[in-house]
C-alpha cells in the first residue's frame, strides 16, 4: 500500500534549469513621432477669445437680464424706484464726469470715493500693523492669550459704529473719528486669524528652529511669519471687506466729502438715481479692493500653504 | 569616555496624580565615527530618547553627555533629520539648506564660501539639480535627501536619524539607505538612528541598541553587528552573520518583547 502511494506519487523533482536571459526591450519597434500641428496666431487668438467669452458672457448675460426685469418692474407708473434708464438719464452728469469739482460738496464721484478710501487707507493700515503684532503676542505667548483673548472675543462683537459715538467724544473731530471706527473694525479679524496661524504653525518648524538656535527676530521673520502668512492674509482680507462696509455707514454719520456722506445727502436731496450710481461704485471699489489684498497674498504666501 | 553618553536617562510625565514613566535607565555610549541605531516598537519611546540628545525634550533624570559636555538645549552640534523632512515649505531647496549654513557658519565663513558649502552638500546628496524647486514640487524621498543635506551642512558632531526612511515607500527606502551608507563611509560621522526596521538596522549599524517594551522602557540588549563595511546589499542577502544578527532581533523583538497591543 505504501509502496503503491510511492509510486503514485514518486517525490517531485524539479528542474528549473538555467534562468533565461531577460527578453530585450523591442527595440525594433519603430517609434512614429505624433505630429502635433503648430499652433498659428490664429488658432491661439480663437482659443483665448473662446476663453475669454466662457468668462464674460455668462455674467453679461445675468446683468442684462437682471436689468431688464428692472427696468420692467420700475417702469410702472407709480413706482417708488428709478429703472435703469430713468437712473442713466437723470444722474448722467454724475456717471460722465467723475472728476468734476464745484467747490465744497458739489464734487464728482471720483474725490468722493477717494476721500473715503483715503480714511480706509489709513485706519486699515494702523489695524494691519497693531493686529499682526497683537496677534503674534496672544499667539506665542500662553498667558497673552489668556489674558487678552476673552477681551477680545467681547469687543469683536461690539458693531462697529456703536464705536463712533464714543470716539467723536475722545477726538471732537469727524476724521480720526472715522478712521478710528474703521481701525477698530478691522483689526479684530486680523488679531484673530494671525494668533491662529501662529498657534498652528508645526512643531517640526519649531524643532527646525530649536536645533538651527535662531534667536527671537529670526524666528518671528523667518519661521512665524512666512508660517502663518496664509492665516494673516486671511484675517487681512477679512479686514480690508469689514473696512470698507463700516466706512459708508461712518460717513453718513460723520458728514463731509466721502461717498457715505454722498449716498446719504443724495437720499436727502431725494435722488435716488444718484444713490444707485453709488452703490454701483461702491460695490465696485469693494470688489477692487478684496482683489488686491487677495493678490497680495497670493505673491506673498508663493508655496506657503502647500506643504 | 565615550564620544556621546546616553547616562541612565529617564523621562516620566506627570498628569494631576499620575505618573507614567516612559524611559528608565537607558545607558548607551557611541563612540566617534560609529553608526548606533536604536530599534524598538512603536510607542516605546525610541522617539523620545532621541529628542533628548538632541536637546528638545528634557529627561526627568539622567542626560546625554557629547565630548564630556551635557546636552542641555538644542543646537547644530546634533543636527536632527526629522521623520517627515520638515522642511520649511516657503523656501527653496537651496534656500532650506542655506538658512542653516548662514545660521551656523555666520561668522566662520565668507557669503561666497557659504554658497560654495550649500551646493557642495546639495551635491553630496544628489539633490544640487533641484536647487530651485520648493519642497511642494518634489519626492518624498528627495525632500528626505534635501534634510540629510542640511543636517549634514551643520557639520554636527552627532548626526540624529529619526526613522528617516520610516514614511516612503521600500524602493525609494532602499536607495536612500544606501545613500546614507556612502556619506558615512565618505565622512565618517558619527550617527545615531532610530528604526523600527530590522533589515534597515542590520545593513547600516555598527551596533543596535534593542528597546524593551513601554512603560519604563529601557534598552535590553545591544547586538554588534561585526559585517565588513563597504557593505553590499545583494552579497548580505545570503551572509550568514547578516541573517544571525536579524534572527537575534527578530528574537528579542518578537518573542521576548512581543508588542501585545499591536496584535
Amino acid at each position: 500500500m505504501r509502496k503503491k502511494l510511492a509510486m503514485n506519487m514518486p517525490a517531485v523533482k524539479v528542474d528549473l534549469g538555467p534562468i533565461p536571459p531577460p527578453l530585450p526591450a523591442q527595440s525594433t519597434a519603430k517609434v512614429l513621432p505624433l505630429l502635433a500641428p503648430k499652433p498659428t496666431l490664429k488658432s491661439r487668438i480663437a482659443a483665448g477669445s473662446t476663453a475669454i467669452a466662457a468668462r464674460v458672457f455668462p455674467p453679461a448675460l445675468v446683468i442684462a437680464l437682471l436689468l431688464a426685469i428692472w427696468q420692467i418692474l420700475c417702469s410702472k407708473a407709480g413706482a417708488t424706484l428709478p429703472a435703469p434708464s430713468k437712473v442713466v438719464s437723470d444722474a448722467w452728469g454724475l456717471i460722465s464726469d467723475p472728476f468734476f469739482d464745484n467747490g465744497g460738496l458739489d464734487k464728482g464721484l471720483f474725490w468722493h470715493i477717494s476721500a473715503s478710501l483715503q480714511r480706509v487707507a489709513l485706519g486699515y493700515a494702523l489695524a494691519s500693523i497693531v493686529g499682526v503684532a497683537l496677534g503674534a503676542l496672544v499667539g506665542q505667548s500662553i498667558w497673552a492669550m489668556r489674558g487678552l483673548d476673552p477681551i477680545f472675543q467681547v469687543l469683536r462683537t461690539v458693531p462697529p459704529l456703536a464705536w463712533l459715538p464714543l470716539s467723536l467724544a475722545a477726538f471732537r473731530n469727524g476724521q480720526p473719528s472715522a478712521i478710528f471706527v474703521i481701525f477698530i473694525t478691522a483689526i479684530w479679524p486680523i488679531i484673530i486669524n494671525t494668533a491662529v496661524g501662529i498657534r498652528n504653525i508645526p512643531q517640526d518648524y519649531r524643532n527646525v528652529a530649536a536645533v538651527l538656535r535662531l534667536n527671537h527676530l529670526e524666528f518671528f521673520l523667518k519661521i512665524m511669519v512666512p508660517a502663518a502668512a496664509p492665516y494673516i492674509f486671511t484675517g487681512l482680507r477679512i479686514g480690508i471687506g469689514l473696512s470698507w462696509l463700516a466706512i459708508v455707514a461712518a460717513e453718513m454719520l460723520i458728514g463731509g466729502v466721502g461717498i457715505g456722506f454722498f449716498i446719504w445727502d443724495a437720499w436727502n436731496s431725494s435722488h435716488i438715481s444718484e444713490i444707485i450710481v453709488a452703490l454701483v461704485y461702491v460695490g465696485l471699489v469693494g470688489f477692487v479692493l478684496d482683489r488686491i489684498v487677495a493678490g497680495i497674498a497670493s505673491i506673498v504666501t508663493h508655496g506657503t500653504a502647500a506643504n | 569616555m565615550p564620544y556621546l553618553k546616553l547616562d541612565h536617562i529617564a523621562k516620566s510625565f506627570v498628569r494631576g496624580s499620575q505618573k507614567t514613566v516612559v524611559l528608565a535607565d537607558v545607558t548607551l555610549a557611541v563612540e566617534k565615527g560609529e553608526f548606533v541605531s536604536i530599534i524598538g516598537h512603536s510607542g516605546c519611546g525610541k522617539t523620545t530618547v532621541l529628542n533628548i540628545v538632541a536637546g528638545l525634550v528634557a529627561a526627568t533624570t539622567g542626560g546625554a553627555i557629547l565630548e564630556e559636555r551635557e546636552v542641555s538645549e538644542p543646537g547644530p552640534d546634533r543636527a536632527v533629520v526629522f521623520q517627515n523632512h520638515s522642511l520649511l515649505p516657503w523656501l527653496t531647496v537651496y534656500g532650506n539648506v542655506r538658512l542653516a549654513v548662514d545660521k551656523v557658519f555666520a561668522a566662520r565663513k565668507t557669503r561666497a564660501e557659504r554658497h560654495v558649502w550649500t551646493m557642495h552638500n546639495l551635491d553630496l546628496v544628489q539633490m544640487a539639480h533641484a536647487k530651485d524647486r520648493r519642497p511642494a514640487e518634489i519626492s518624498g524621498g528627495m525632500k528626505q535627501r534635501v534634510g540629510l543635506a542640511r543636517a549634514l551642512a551643520m557639520e554636527p558632531k552627532v548626526l540624529l536619524l529619526d526613522e528617516p526612511f520610516g514614511a516612503l515607500d521600500a524602493l525609494t527606502r532602499s536607495y536612500l539607505q544606501d545613500s546614507v551608507m556612502a556619506l558615512h563611509e565618505k565622512l565618517g560621522n558619527t550617527v545615531l538612528m532610530i528604526t523600527h526596521d530590522v533589515d534597515e538596522a542590520v545593513l547600516l549599524s555598527d551596533r543596535i541598541a534593542m528597546m524593551t517594551n513601554g512603560p519604563a522602557a529601557t534598552i535590553g540588549e545591544v547586538l554588534p553587528v561585526p559585517l565588513p563595511r563597504p557593505r553590499k546589499r545583494l552579497e548580505l542577502a545570503t551572509s550568514p552573520v547578516y541573517l544571525k544578527c536579524r534572527q537575534r532581533m527578530l528574537e528579542f523583538l518578537y518573542e521576548r518583547h512581543r508588542f501585545v497591543e499591536a496584535a
